[in-house]
């Protein structure tokens, strides 16, 4: 029995015609995807080409947007944001403890602390934090709950470059750890190809490419592997490079 | 002097000047027992000019003959009684008024429904001076204790339930939509995320509340009482007594002063988690 190929078989993410408009204007066009159990997805596209409404629809947080479509998801869903969204009034064990219950909830609270770099730090407030150590929190926080799709909005975005590089192994780790699906949102080309084995591109409201990346991790931005992967994506996103 | 020995001859470098602090245009650190330091300017101010025979003793009386009054006062049953019950009426129509500002505050603001019915009737209320529902209570409720209550309890509620629920239309939606996220029951979003966010308007509303009662107090024992601080002092006038006047004045500032200073430190406790940001 291997399990983990067993997984790949069984989509956790399912969509059919999926289709939300705002205003009339329509953003998501009757997308069809699947994503298998287990894989690490990541959605490329330009602001406002509905790659964030693709992540709330699939979240479940698209409460009074028109649509329609079916939409099938598992059960446990984490969603990381762009900012890190921790509770300021909050300690920051109490932070990623928000909605787990259970007696042993606490211990598993300070082992995701620990996982991502930040054991020792449960008693401090949000506002004593960096910027990364924030976003690590704010792992922590989905880690807890052992979700089986991990949905990722820009989640480092707002990170300098250092830490974002430091964050991408983090998360590739824990990934590799714990084996959600995730669905990785993000308009970084490079950042795509680093993270995921499967890159999509949305464009006018459907997948435009859908792009598997068959190379072993880690990556480096230096691969020149990777650059055939990065002109095909950028060619899908419209953009050329400007080659001298 | 520094000395250079290269010689290539160098355009003559601007001359570094020394780094000079900058004018610091904040008012810089807290003076030590700040609060308490104006007061005390006053009381002595009051003290010398009595001492110096500046000021008519029929009209303001020296500190020291007001503290000899209040003495008597204490001693003799009267004064002990009479802020009891002031006391009482302060703490009955505040916490009835804190309970229902709250309530209201937290209805009006979690639900669409308690919104429409809340917010545009405490807005109309707000809109009528407190004060001036006095004869409109007395006849509803008689002149006993239950339309001061009443009416303290108006004084507080207003300004309680508009902050506390200004303060919760404000919670930012970003937090509400991560409650979603991390499937918080409706129970558990209001404990984790609404009454921690709407703390620091409470009490704003609190202190407002706090101050409100002490107002209502005053002006309900003057007009409409048989017993209490303000009644003490209404007979005094009668009787010319300024000496007992200013002790009941000073009852009143030190209960107003000690309540906001409890309110104060509450605050620093439970908002805590703000000092990090500010200190």
């Amino acid at each position: 029995m291997a399990p983990h190929t067993e997984q790949l078989t069984r989509p956790a993410v399912r969509l059919r015609g999926l289709t939300r408009s705002f205003g009339g204007r329509t953003v998501l066009d009757g997308i069809d995807l699947d994503l298998p159990a287990g894989q690490f997805t990541a959605l490329l596209g330009h602001s406002g080409s509905g790659k964030s409404t693709l992540l709330r629809a699939v979240a479940g947080l698209d409460h009074g947007v028109a649509g329609s479509g079916q939409l099938s998801a598992p059960e446990r869903v984490s969603v990381v944001f762009q900012d890190s969204r921790l509770l300021p009034w909050a300690r920051v064990l109490d932070n990623v403890l928000l909605g787990t219950e259970g007696k042993d909830a606490k211990q598993r609270g300070r082992a995701a602390l620990a996982e991502v770099g930040l054991g020792g730090r449960e008693r401090t407030w949000p506002g004593e934090l960096s910027g990364g150590e924030a976003q690590r929190a704010a792992l922590a926080r989905s880690l807890v709950r052992e979700p089986e799709l991990l949905l990722a909005d820009e989640p480092f975005g707002a990170l300098d470059a250092l830490t974002r590089i430091r964050m991408h192994n983090l998360l590739r780790e824990l990934w590799k750890r714990h084996r959600p699906s995730v669905l990785l949102v993000t308009h970084d080309v490079d950042e795509a190809i680093v993270l995921a084995d499967r890159v999509l591109v949305l464009d006018r409201g459907r997948i435009g490419l859908d792009l598997t990346i068959d190379r072993p991790h880690p990556r480096s931005y230096r691969e020149p592997v990777l650059g055939e992967y990065r002109e095909r994506l950028l060619a899908a996103l419209g953009v050329t490079e400007d080659h001298e | 002097m520094t000395t250079t020995t290269t010689a290539v001859v160098a355009p003559a470098a601007p001359e570094l000047s020394q780094v000079r602090r900058r004018r610091r245009l904040s008012p810089g650190r807290r003076l030590p027992a700040a609060r308490l330091a104006g007061p005390l300017a006053v009381l002595a101010l009051w003290a010398v000019a009595s001492a110096a025979g500046a000021l008519d003793p029929g009209a303001i009386p020296a500190p020291w003959t007001v503290l000899r009054t209040a003495g008597h006062l204490w001693t003799d049953g009267t004064l002990p009684t009479d802020v009891l019950t002031s006391l009482r009426r302060a703490a009955y129509g505040f916490a009835i008024g804190l309970t229902a500002g709250v309530l209201l505050a937290l209805v009006a603001g979690l639900s669409r429904a308690g919104e429409a019915l809340i917010d545009g009737t405490v807005q109309l209320n707000r809109a009528i001076p407190t004060l001036g529902l006095i004869p409109l209570f007395i006849l509803w409720l008689g002149i006993g204790e239950t339309f001061k209550i009443a009416i303290i309890a108006i004084v507080v509620y207003i300004p309680i339930y508009l902050n506390t629920h200004a303060a919760l239309s404000g919670i930012d939606t970003r937090f509400v939509e991560l409650a979603e996220v991390q499937g918080l029951s409706r129970l558990a979003f209001v404990r984790r995320v609404v009454i921690p966010g709407a703390l620091p308007g409470f009490f704003v509303g609190l202190r407002l509340g706090v101050t409100g009662s002490w107002l209502g107090l005053v002006v309900l024992e003057q007009i409409n009482a048989t017993s209490g601080l303000g009644y003490l002092m209404f007979q005094a006038q009668n009787y010319g007594q300024s000496d007992v006047i200013l002790v009941g004045l000073l009852i009143y500032g030190v209960f107003g002063l000690i309540s906001d200073s409890v309110v104060r430190l509450i605050e620093r406790r439970v908002l805590s988690w703000r000092r990090t940001l500010s200190s």
